[in-house]
């Protein structure tokens, strides 16, 4: 029976990775084996078999997934007479990087990349801020409703974002009671990222794992809950915090429908909607070098943390 | 998006009951006396007020962001199906009107449709091809960090880099697939540009860029079945079909079920495809509901009420599917 619980939070690069934090050592035994047996693998026709599909599945993947990247990013090396030139050409003939300088200054990247990354960064400090401090109260110190609350937290994750968009952006107009109008300032991105479900959820079930003697010992050292929070829970809670770290910065930087909304001004905008604003105003190759220029902070970040982001992905426990 | 839904998955109840009971520190003076508890500290109820004093002090932030940015709008919705609102006058109550207005407009329909045909086709190569793919990755054994990265990076990148790279790979002239398909001695499609095969493009663009979550999540799934198992199945004589049938689609079907609904929930809120692609053309091809619900509060002049309608039309809708997994969740952890 499939067990959907998540009884370690984030136990960091489940899979084949190499062991790392505290696992069981069942866990660690390698694989041996999945549906085709070792021993018909072992037989000289199926090793044949074998390796070639494994040629062709590593030939195929690579045209589906990373052909069209490269395809892109040399397509921003060519001319636009070479881009439009039938049959295409497979490498630039004369690779320029003309096309990334035309785009940096007709989309006016540098400030595109600044905004979001201030977005991201600022926005992954005040969503740590507020969810570890509220996953840390509801877990450790369980104040009375608390159990309401976080049900009612949790409970934001069955909305269909795409359906509160047009009440949010409303409210994000024009915040009730307080007045605010937070169109085009960073906290019409930070606030709605704060409200995450699913932070609470991988964060407090990572607290309520933290074993509890650890914090009786320093509350007789007589630490206050805010001592405690940040000399014992943050260190000992550093997977879950860099899985939700990851998480919030990539979700800021690959969101696109609210900010479309909410930060229409162009000096305020972030990259994916300053590319899709400008996009039809210039030419081909200087789209394809504004997105060349655009993924490859996320390249970057993919391959630092590849371990990070699919533990997370995994982190809701779906263990068959 | 995909990543963050998984957790829909997650029991919301269960261990929280069985973790520890009360506040984690304990009261110092039991070991005699120290410096730390304060008088109000001293009795039970006391101690119990500043617990919970400490603990809203600590929650004050999530409360404020959870209240005003994830409730309130929630609620704010069904306030707005019901209000008629332009960009100049108060809104007013006209029960149903927001709801007679968005049926009356003969791209409803068509919304409804297109966005029920997108889902199916979406579901058709999103989720069978996700599985396929996680099978035979399992089998490998060689290359898998390589493979799993790669199946992985389009869902990295920002949509709209995937979105717009799409955009001129189907461009009926230049584009990268009328050349193969020239290069194969087929005839060119007109991909976006024609009512025939925009929305399946669509569905194309949409499975290259979310296929990596699902995949992986079934992997790991697929990684946790016992070889026991399998070997059991050997001994029966079962084959590499039989196996499928027996063993993996039996020991993952919960996982599957789970992703089913997710993906349902996730490609019915469609929007960046047809938005950028397409613009709901040609002919209303493509068209989806969440598109819709866009262009009447943000393109035709602030009609937030037929746009909150469609909304809440749709999360009726989705919240069937989120209910059943709910469900299914619950049945799982039991």
């Amino acid at each position: 029976m499939p067990n959907l619980t998540l009884d370690r939070p984030a136990a960091p690069a489940r899979g084949d990775g190499p062991a790392r934090g505290r696992r069981r050592p069942r866990r660690v035994e390698p694989r041996t084996r999945a549906i085709i047996s070792p021993l018909a693998l072992s037989t000289p026709w199926g090793r044949f078999v074998y390796w070639t599909v494994l040629v062709a599945v590593v030939v195929v993947f690579t045209l589906v997934f990373v052909f069209p990247l490269y395809w892109m990013a040399t397509g921003a090396m060519k001319t636009g007479e070479e881009i439009a030139r039938m049959p295409p050409t497979l490498f630039p003939a004369e690779p320029s990087l003309d096309a990334f300088l035309e785009a940096w200054e007709l989309f006016d990247i540098g400030l595109l990349l600044w905004n979001t990354s201030f977005y991201a960064v600022g926005g992954w400090l005040f969503v740590m801020a507020v969810d570890v401090s509220a996953a840390y109260a509801l877990s450790r110190l369980r104040p009375i409703f608390g159990n309401v609350i976080l049900g009612g937290m949790l409970a934001t994750l069955m909305i269909p974002p795409m359906v509160v968009l047009i009440p949010l952006y409303l409210t994000i107009v024009d915040v009730p009671i307080l007045g605010w109008h937070l169109l085009n300032t960073p906290w019409a991105l930070w606030f709605p990222a704060a409200a995450n479900g699913f932070n609470i959820l991988l964060l407090k079930r990572f607290f309520d794992s933290i074993p509890r003697e650890l914090l009786e010992a320093a509350s007789l050292d007589g630490a206050g809950p805010v001592r405690i929070l940040w000399s014992v829970v943050i260190p000992v809670s550093r997977p879950i915090l860099g899985v939700v770290s990851i998480f919030t910065i990539v979700n800021v930087y690959r969101d696109f429908v609210l900010p479309l909304l909410v930060l229409p001004d162009s000096e305020k905008m972030t990259i994916s909607v300053g590319l899709s604003q400008t996009a039809g105003a210039v030419g081909q190759n200087a789209i394809l070098a504004g997105l060349t220029i655009a993924s490859i902070p996320s390249i970057i970040v993919f391959f630092l943390f590849q371990r990070h982001i699919m533990a997370g992905l995994t982190a809701g426990g779906l263990k068959g | 998006m995909a990543e963050r839904t998984v957790a829909t998955g997650i029991a919301t109840t269960g261990p929280d009951r069985r973790a520890p009971e009360g506040p984690g520190p304990r009261p110092g003076w039991r070991l005699g006396p120290s410096p730390g508890p304060s008088r109000l500290g001293r009795t039970r109820l006391g101690q119990a007020v500043r617990r919970n004093l400490t603990a809203y002090g600590f929650m004050c932030g999530a409360l404020f962001c959870f209240t005003l940015f994830a409730w309130y709008p929630m609620v704010r919705e069904f306030i707005l199906a019901f209000q008629r609102t332009n960009l100049i006058d108060p809104p007013e109550w006209v029960g149903l009107e927001n709801f007679r207005t968005v049926i009356r407009d003969p791209a409803f329909g068509q919304a409804w449709w297109n966005t029920i045909a997108f889902t199916l086709l979406a579901l058709l190569c999103g989720y069978a091809v996700p599985f396929a793919v996680a099978l035979l990755l399992n089998e490998l054994r060689h290359a898998r960090a390589y493979l799993r990265f790669v199946v992985y990076l389009p869902v990295m990148l920002p949509p709209i880099v995937s979105v717009l790279l799409f955009r001129w790979l189907l461009d009926p002239g230049p584009g990268l697939f009328n050349q193969i398909l020239d290069f194969l001695r087929l005839p060119p499609l007109a991909w976006l540009d024609s009512a025939d095969t925009a929305l399946i493009s669509l569905v194309l663009v949409s499975t290259w860029m979310n296929m990596g979550t699902a995949t992986l999540i079934y992997l790991a799934a697929l990684q946790n079945i016992p070889p026991e198992l399998y070997e059991a199945a050997e001994l029966d004589g079962a084959g590499v079909f039989a196996k499928i049938r027996h063993v993996t689609i039996p020991q993952t079907r919960l996982i599957l079920l789970l992703m089913l609904m997710l993906q349902i929930v996730a490609t019915m809120q469609v929007f960046i495809e047809p938005y950028m692609l397409t613009g709901g053309g040609p002919e209303n091809a493509t068209v989806t509901v969440a598109y819709l619900m866009y262009q009447y509060a943000f393109v035709y002049g602030g009609n937030y009420g037929a746009g909150g309608a469609l909304g809440m039309m749709l999360m009726i809708v989705l919240l069937v599917f989120a209910a059943v997994q709910l469900r299914l969740t619950r049945d799982n952890t039991r």
